[in-house]
């Protein structure tokens, strides 16, 4: 794992991907903080963070989207699968390069609440708070990111994927209120949910029976709980989509709660989208 | 030091190796032979770990491929068709991580590099980026990737594709060097090499193994089915009359040549070639009839490889499946 961490990072610094990624948080995060810190004189640094955050929907694309996608399109992958590591070694230690690189310029972020207390008075619990919230929220989408890497040889296309993906999360709460909460609309947005999932283990897995079970499983689930309680379907879809919402959760930290359920969740999408990413190479082994 | 037992594969319905089964010993180096689309190739991705079986095991100096991958895979040194190489590294940086990926550190990592480098003699390019090297260099990088860690078997799928003659003669060098140290196990579809390289092969179609052994022996097998031909003085009614008395001919075909000489085609089904050239030999010189030319036409390996393969075609319809199908799914 190590050897692939030391090789990542390499890349990364001998690249341009790594400073152009630092360099996009830095200007923006810079931006915000001379918008609200300096021109509005407002004290709190986690304003900026919120606004900075809508950036990760460039950046971390860019940062991911090589990452699997570059070693299939160049056949290292090969290399890979046959040297004795395993995929999983593989996969933790690309994610954790990907951290340092995203750890580089938050380490630098994490100074400007300090200079700005120098100049008055700045709360630095929720300001900090809210910047190790934003630090396991971006590993979150990074993990995301690899993801989708790992779906394609297509560099361009995975960042497409990724941008997508992003944007829909960003934004799945204020289109959740569009959305229709009846519980009618729900049970089929449920439903669609249920069979995409599907679609993706059919994908990762290539078993039918696997994603199969698991479709009719859930579908079950659904129709007996609509059985049972036909109610409790109403206004779960928007609910869904703000739960679901990373960018969301983030945002209570802003306000100034540590909400540990976030971290826990934060976690839990990164082991996700990394065991996911480590199903996806498998397969390969599997065609 | 490998042993394959009843390996099968499938690609969807696709049957790419069926049912193979062989073994192979310390110390030598070994030729796969076989068309495009013959299962060479994923059979050295299963083999390296690279790929799993649908059925079969695969043992590496006892350890199972699939159950013990790691200690199986430091046993090997796998170098695919398309060398796995990152462009925009240099040699140095590339040899460094696979080195460290393959477990070594320190004073050791730089020792290994330095050797391996020295092995495959790309010192003059170790400090140029990849991208920018020749494909001869990019496959030595690619061989010297393989040795890192001294492997005890080196694996090469079709490692003098793509290069120019000269390019082939000194890595064909250096695959014989290696043969000295390592149990090489190489592919190739090029007959003349891998006569020239190995000392077994095996020749695979249609994902069955439908030959194993060393090249003279595979030659001499189709050797006794063999032909004669000959160049004497004429007339041709005296040189057939004299071919009369010889036993274990089965056919002669006599022909004219038109400065008078006869030159005559006979094939037997003696399994002692030399015995019937010998008695030929003597029927000419006991009449003092002057042999002008003998040649006893050895089956080619491309000969048996020919007859071999398409004795295995006659249920496969699709031979020239290209073998790179393999690895975009």
């Amino acid at each position: 794992m190590t050897a692939v961490l030391k090789h990542e990072l390499r890349g990364y610094f001998h690249t341009f991907t790594a400073y152009v990624f630092g360099a996009f948080l830095l200007a923006i995060v810079g931006f915000g903080a001379m918008l609200y810190n300096l021109q509005a004189a407002v004290s709190n640094f986690e304003y900026v963070l919120s606004f900075g955050s809508i950036i990760f929907v460039v950046i971390v694309p860019i940062l991911t989207m090589r990452v699997i996608a570059e070693e299939r399109r160049q056949k290292t992958d090969q290399l890979l699968y046959s040297l004795p590591i395993s995929t999983t070694q593989v996969v933790l230690g690309k994610f954790l390069a990907l951290l340092a690189v995203y750890l580089v310029p938050l380490g630098i972020i994490c100074l400007y609440p300090l200079i700005f207390a120098q100049f008055g008075e700045v709360y630095l619990p929720t300001s900090y708070g809210s910047l190790l919230a934003i630090f396991i929220m971006g590993a979150a989408l990074i993990a995301m990111g690899i993801f989708i890497s790992s779906l394609t040889d297509n560099q361009g296309l995975a960042a497409g994927i990724g941008i997508a993906a992003i944007l829909f999360n960003y934004y799945s709460v204020s289109l959740s209120e569009y959305v229709s909460s009846t519980a009618f609309g729900s049970l089929v947005a449920l439903a669609v949910l249920i069979l995409a999932l599907g679609a993706v283990i059919r994908f990762v897995t290539k078993s039918d029976v696997l994603a199969g079970g698991v479709c009719l499983a859930l579908l079950a689930a659904v129709c007996v709980i609509g059985y049972t309680d036909y109610t409790l379907f109403e206004g779960l879809l928007p609910d869904i989509m703000r739960t679901l919402s990373l960018f969301e959760r983030f945002n209570t930290f802003v306000s100034g709660v540590f909400d540990m359920t976030a971290v826990v969740y934060y976690l839990s999408v990164i082991v996700f989208f990394l065991f996911l990413t480590v199903q996806s190479l498998e397969k390969r082994r599997y065609n | 030091m490998i042993k394959v037992e009843h390996l099968t594969k499938y690609y969807g319905d696709f049957l790419a190796v069926d049912d193979l089964s062989f073994e192979i010993e310390e110390g030598h180096v070994y030729g796969f032979l076989g068309p495009n689309g013959a299962g060479k190739t994923t059979t050295m991705n299963i083999m390296t770990g690279c790929l799993s079986a649908t059925s079969g095991q695969v043992a590496i100096g006892g350890f199972d491929i699939f159950e013990e991958a790691d200690q199986a895979k430091r046993l090997i040194g796998y170098l695919p068709e398309q060398p796995p190489l990152y462009m925009n590294e240099t040699p140095l940086e590339y040899l460094r991580f696979v080195g460290e990926a393959k477990g070594l550190r320190g004073e050791e990592l730089d020792q290994q590099i330095n050797k391996v480098i020295r092995q495959v003699r790309i010192e003059n390019v170790a400090g140029r980026r990849i991208s920018a090297l020749s494909k001869g260099y990019r496959q030595r990088v690619g061989i010297a990737q393989a040795l890192l860690g001294s492997p005890k078997v080196i694996v090469l799928d079709e490692p003098t594709v793509g290069l120019d003659p000269l390019q082939i003669i000194e890595i064909r060098d250096l695959i014989r060097q290696l043969g000295q140290e390592h149990t090489v196990i190489l592919s190739s579809h090029i007959l003349s090499e891998v006569q020239a390289i190995c000392e077994k092969i095996l020749i695979i179609a249609h994902g069955r193994l439908v030959a194993f052994d060393t090249p003279d022996r595979l030659e001499a097998s189709l050797l006794s089915a063999g032909e004669i031909s000959l160049l004497a003085d004429g007339p041709a009614s005296e040189v057939k009359s004299l071919l009369a008395e010889v036993e274990h001919i089965s056919s002669l075909t006599l022909e004219q040549t038109p400065d008078g000489l006869v030159s005559a085609r006979l094939t037997t089904d003696s399994k002692d070639i030399h015995g019937v050239s010998r008695r030929v030999f003597y029927a000419f010189a006991s009449r003092r009839h002057a042999l002008l030319e003998m040649t006893l036409k050895r089956a080619s390996l491309e000969d048996i490889f020919i007859e071999l393969t398409e004795n295995g075609a006659s249920g496969e319809p699709d031979a020239d499946q290209p073998e790179s199908g393999e690895e975009k799914q």
